[in-house]
């Protein structure tokens, strides 16, 4: 692994402790997966913001490099904290853990980084553009920025992440090498789909059977016609839960499919597939659900207006939380949505979301359009599930 | 016997072994309070990893079991080094910033579980 002077001064020192320690944290990785040099990345996106994920450890990391004089060198963003910053005692967060995650964000604005908290960092600003090396955390981002976008990212954690947007540096290998980008694997979807559950259905299906292996096997896609926003970054967050994926291609749709031919073995996916993929994630009666939730990943603009007409002039009977960024709140002040989707007693959970919220102990069951949401809250919070379209979804919570 | 291994994070540490066939998952495998190995089925589970030379294959789970590892070292209950045959991102990522020498690239079925192992840089030293 060959330094530039620079990467070298940084690595002895000469830019400070947590500069030091980042250079460590990046020439290791590239030592162990066989990175030749370093490459310039122009955008960031750090994972390991919810206190609840971090505990005090992480958080006392986060202070030391903020303290060791940690700058960005790039735009960098966070994911989802465990709370709305805002707004945290409306969602039942006590303050003590307000308190622990204010600490957090603080480490993380001392260090310059832009406490956006949110899983999709491109629906405002943090929008890589093809061909562009990045050092991405937040599995459904990387695999958002990789296959929809074009961008180069391995699926970094939390603190090579941070490594990354204070030295602007990360190691060349995987992702971010042209032959490494090539499908392994050809699907072949035999099935027509429409709306965030049938994509996520889709990255349920074909991820459980991506083997587990440090390196998943990259999909080539064909038989899909077309895919909104929305769908895309359902799939994304689906595919990146249940396969471990970063990268896939799409034939029609996404930038790089073109470069490729499919692969020759081709596993088919069905509508049956489909089917038995959305049913292995219901498993709640109605009657067990108390906690209904949209926005995993983040909800954008268009998923909120779709929402306020939903939901306009109606009352929810459940803890139903709307959950998106800041900056897409904004708008939906804006635009009025906020006013009508509050109006039915739904709450917005801005900065959060269902997965990184300290939510455990407090419910049942979880009805959502989301596969990732799913996953994580049986695994994390022990909720059962019910996995919706996204219509179907509101009719829960207004049940 | 002396073997030299590829250096992940440098330092000199020394221990009795701890040698496991399997994965270990810092996040959730491990109690960051106590460093007792609490994966059901693990074939360390009920063993502290405090002050030991841990050896095992590859670390595996969550990538936020590296500030496990640093949660353990502020507990005083960390390994005193790790040698895996493969490093991946999750442990060489907390043995930095936890300051916890490790090494890997070697053949970790030749340590055997007991015995005082000593670490400087690449180069593991233990009785066998």
């Amino acid at each position: 692994m060959k330094l530039t002077p620079d990467e070298q001064d940084i690595l002895e020192g000469k830019h400070g402790r947590a500069a030091a320690k980042s250079m460590q944290i990046l020439f290791a990785l590239g030592t162990i997966y066989g990175a030749e040099h370093m490459v310039p990345v122009s955008s960031v996106q750090i994972a390991g913001v919810s206190y609840d994920n971090l505990g005090d450890a992480g958080l006392e990391f986060l202070a030391e490099m903020a303290d060791g004089g940690g700058k960005t060198r790039v735009l960098a963003t966070l994911n989802p904290a465990g709370m709305d910053v805002e707004n945290w005692q409306a969602l039942g967060i006590s303050p003590t853990f307000a308190e622990k995650q204010a600490l957090v964000m603080q480490a993380f604005q001392r260090m310059g980084v832009v406490t956006a908290c949110s899983c999709t960092p491109y629906l405002f600003g943090n929008l890589p553009h093809f061909g562009e090396h990045i050092a991405w955390a937040e599995s459904s981002a990387v695999c958002f920025a990789n296959s929809v976008l074009g961008a180069r990212t391995n699926r970094e954690g939390g603190p090579s992440a941070l490594a990354s947007a204070l030295t602007g540096r990360t190691p060349a290998y995987g992702y971010h090498l042209p032959q490494e980008r090539r499908p392994t694997l050809a699907v072949q979807v035999r099935s027509s789909l429409s709306g965030t559950l049938d994509f996520g259905a889709l990255g349920v299906a074909i991820g459980r059977r991506l083997e587990e292996r440090r390196r998943p096997p990259i999909p080539y896609i064909t038989g899909v016609e077309q895919a909104s926003l929305e769908e895309l970054k359902s799939f994304c967050a689906s595919l990146a839960t249940f396969g471990g994926s970063a990268l896939f291609h799409i034939q029609g749709i996404t930038p790089e499919a073109s470069l490729y031919s499919p692969p020759e073995d081709a596993w088919v996916v069905t509508g049956d597939d489909l089917k038995a993929a959305a049913a292995s994630l219901n498993e709640a009666g109605p009657a067990e659900v108390d906690f209904v939730s949209l926005g995993c990943p983040h909800l954008s603009l268009d998923e909120i207006a779709r929402l306020a007409s939903l939901l306009e002039g109606r009352r929810v009977s459940k803890t139903f939380w709307i959950t998106t960024s800041r900056l897409v709140k904004h708008l939906a002040d804006r635009m009025g949505y906020t006013a009508l989707i509050e109006a039915s007693g739904a709450i917005f959970a801005v900065d959060t979301c269902c997965v990184v919220a300290p939510i455990k102990g407090r419910f049942t069951g979880l009805a959502t359009d989301s596969a990732k949401a799913c996953y994580y809250a049986a695994s994390k919070n022990k909720f059962k599930t019910r996995f919706l379209p996204f219509e179907q979804v509101v009719e829960e919570a207004l049940q | 016997m002396k073997l030299i291994g590829r250096k992940i994070y440098g330092g000199l540490a020394a221990g009795e072994a701890l040698v496991s066939s399997m994965g270990v998952s810092f996040y959730g495998g491990v109690d960051p309070e106590t460093g007792v190995i609490v994966e059901k089925g693990h074939d360390l589970e009920g063993r502290s990893i405090a002050g030991k030379v841990l050896v095992f294959p590859t670390g595996k789970g969550s990538t936020v079991g590296s500030y496990t590892l640093y949660r353990l070292k502020k507990a005083g209950k960390a390994p005193a080094a790790i040698i895996n045959s493969q490093c991946e991102t999750i442990t060489a990522v907390g043995c930095i910033i936890s300051e916890i020498p490790c090494v890997d690239s070697l053949p970790i079925d030749r340590i055997l579980n007991g015995v005082h192992v000593r670490i400087e840089e690449d180069t593991v030293e233990f009785a066998g």
